[in-house]
């Protein structure tokens, strides 16, 4: 999709210094104030509700009783908070933080609105090793992390290092065009063999078919853990090579002229973009359209700058996926929705509605 | 000597775009690359700029340019191209900005980037205040091409690239931008190549200049020994003078 010619950006903050903004073009503290609190708030709602809804009063003194160590036995609902919705709220946000952060760094730097985890296939090929040890009970002796999820990385990296040998062959600037071409065709050719290892274990079937879909049901804090750590890594990288991604969503040719070593910051953006992808993919499978339909939001109320768009679309991403699990809980309560379904729901009907607009306007 | 390319080749496939290109540039000099469309001109900008892979040498200030880091070839060397496709509805002053990436220092670099006295006086110089809020998206050709000349300037290099920086601009443009280029080369005393498709424009500002047919250098040497008849008739197939005296006459 082309971006819209037409767009002003009169509303866009000025490069100036104030408690929102810095004079660089990031944030200022009040504006990560603002960005906590919501995301808060959210974290707050999705404790409080589900299939047992339970008081904010009940929820903060058992939230804080657990802080202060007190290990007496407690109710159900202390058992619903601290066994199921903390772990599972921890979960979900920091993978939402996480596919929103890769789809953003991933949109910048290809220059392409477009641009997810799955245009690269390295969701594909991070889902085919999830698939790969679920069917054949894979489990990985001596690491702290799942069969799953080692898989899971090991596959987005190796689909990583496949699509870049294989862009690097037909051209090696690596452009932008022949890293999406490779990754749709990847894409397609490594779901092929998904479906058929899944048509093939029919036992499993039930239990992959609803992993491909997304899901975070059976989220513990040690899997909180094995997100935050890559979370915290990698998206500091890609934090940090926010200027970089500017330059690249100027255009690759003039990031080149004015300095930015092109070939090493793709492929320091690119890992960190696969190993946070892979993570995800491994707690909670395939969940679409937040990488695409988060950043593509924020960039029209904040503008492109990445200094603003990644901080932005880290708090984004985990409130938007908070609300989605929160829906997928609810809607149908007591049964279950995989998340991936009121991912892919809203985000279509959303995606679809900025684009034809943006075409309207065009015209 | 500013800029020295020693025997420059560059091939894609088995098809060979430029073969043996050698010359030099002093600072004060206005280099222009002329010569047939397919002649190798802008292949010729590509490759000093590290753009694509060539064999022979390319030396700034007697250092091979394949062994500078991004940075540090950046701030000897700026390339404006013809076409800009920017991805997102960046500000005027966020592009322009981003010239200073280079000058940046790092975590364990002292010093302060004089960033601000820069991006004001190439604002000044290009006249894009106005459009500083501006995105690029919304700007006419010309005025884009003034916010990357902008950007170009803030990047402070030694030497200037340009790549038919006015192709498909207005006269009023293709003037502007000609006599901006000029104006740094007095200030600063730095050295220009750009590639010319206009004759006109190449004779009017050029000081050297470098004529390609085919991939290979027909004259390297003064503008005026670029421009004797029987050579520009013989490279472009017709009688080059008599064509432009033709074009003005029409004006008389």
């Amino acid at each position: 999709m082309q971006p819209d010619p037409n767009q002003t950006r009169e509303g866009a903050p000025a490069p100036s210094r104030s408690i929102l903004f810095t004079r660089a073009g990031g944030f200022g503290p009040g504006a990560y104030l603002l960005f906590s609190a919501l995301t808060l708030a959210a974290v707050v709602l999705c404790i409080c509700v589900g299939s047992v809804n339970i008081p904010l009063r009940d929820t903060l003194r058992v939230v804080s009783a657990a802080l202060r160590g007190d290990e007496t036995p407690g109710s159900m609902a202390r058992s619903i908070i601290l066994s199921v919705r903390i772990p599972r709220v921890l979960c979900v946000s920091l993978v939402g933080a996480s596919l929103a952060l890769c789809g953003a760094a991933m949109q910048g730097l290809l220059k392409n609105p477009l641009a997810d985890g799955s245009t690269m296939g390295v969701s594909s090929g991070a889902a085919l090793g999830a698939v790969i040890a679920i069917a054949f009970d894979i489990s990985i002796p001596g690491l702290p992390v799942s069969g799953r999820t080692g898989m899971a990385i090991l596959f987005a990296f190796g689909s990583l290092l496949l699509i870049l040998l294989l862009a690097y062959k037909l051209d090696s600037s690596l452009s932008t065009n022949t890293i999406i071409l490779i990754g749709i065709v990847f894409s397609m050719f490594v779901s092929a063999i998904s479906s058929f290892i899944i048509t093939m274990v029919g036992e499993k079937v039930r239990n992959i078919t609803f992993w491909t879909m997304g899901t975070l049901q059976n989220s513990s804090y040690m899997n909180a853990l094995i997100m935050a750590v890559p979370l915290l890594v990698c998206g500091g990288i890609l934090l940090h090579k926010a200027e970089e991604l500017n330059a690249f969503s100027v255009g690759e040719d003039n990031a080149r002229n004015i300095g930015v070593d092109v070939r090493r910051v793709k492929l320091e953006v690119l890992i960190c973009i696969s190993v946070l992808i892979g993570a995800c993919v491994s707690l909670s499978g395939s969940i679409g359209f937040v990488g695409l339909v988060t950043p593509h939001i924020l960039r029209r109320i904040l503008g492109p700058n990445h200094r603003r768009l990644l901080p932005a679309c880290a708090f984004g991403g985990a409130v938007f996926l908070l609300l989605a699990d929160l829906a997928c809980r609810t809607l149908l309560s007591p049964r279950e929705l995989p998340i991936g379904i009121i991912t892919s729901f809203v985000g279509a009907i959303v995606f679809v509605f900025i684009f034809y607009s943006q075409r309207r306007r065009t015209q | 000597m500013m800029l020295e390319v020693r025997d420059l080749s560059v091939s894609y496939g088995t098809r060979r775009i430029l073969d043996g290109v050698s010359f030099t540039v002093e600072a004060g000099q206005w280099l222009m690359l002329i010569g047939p469309n397919g002649a190798g001109k802008t292949t010729i900008v590509n490759a000093v700029s590290q753009g694509v892979s060539y064999t022979g040498q390319v030396l700034f200030e007697g250092k091979d340019v394949r062994r500078m880091r991004s940075r540090e070839l950046a701030r000897c060397l700026g390339v404006l191209t013809q076409n800009h496709y920017v991805g997102y509805s960046f500000t005027v002053e966020e592009v322009i900005r981003l010239g200073r990436y280079s000058h940046r220092p790092g975590y364990f670099e002292g010093g302060k980037d004089a960033s601000e006295a820069r991006v004001r006086d190439a604002v000044a110089k290009t006249g894009m205040g106005p459009f500083l809020r501006q995105s690029v998206l919304t700007l006419s050709g010309g005025e884009l091409q003034r916010a990357f000349l902008a950007q170009l300037f803030v990047q402070d290099p030694r030497l200037l690239m340009l790549d038919e920086p006015t192709n498909h601009l207005d006269l009023i443009y293709q003037k502007q931008v000609f006599a901006l280029v000029r104006k740094w080369m007095e200030d600063t005393g730095g050295a220009v190549v750009s590639v010319v498709h206009d004759l006109s424009l190449a004779r009017m500002y050029g000081t050297h200049a470098v004529l390609l047919e085919r991939g290979r250098p027909v004259v390297v040497g003064t503008i005026e020994e670029a421009f004797r008849p029987e050579v520009l008739n013989s490279v472009y197939g017709m009688d080059v003078g008599e064509w432009m005296r033709g074009l003005l006459n029409q004006w008389d």
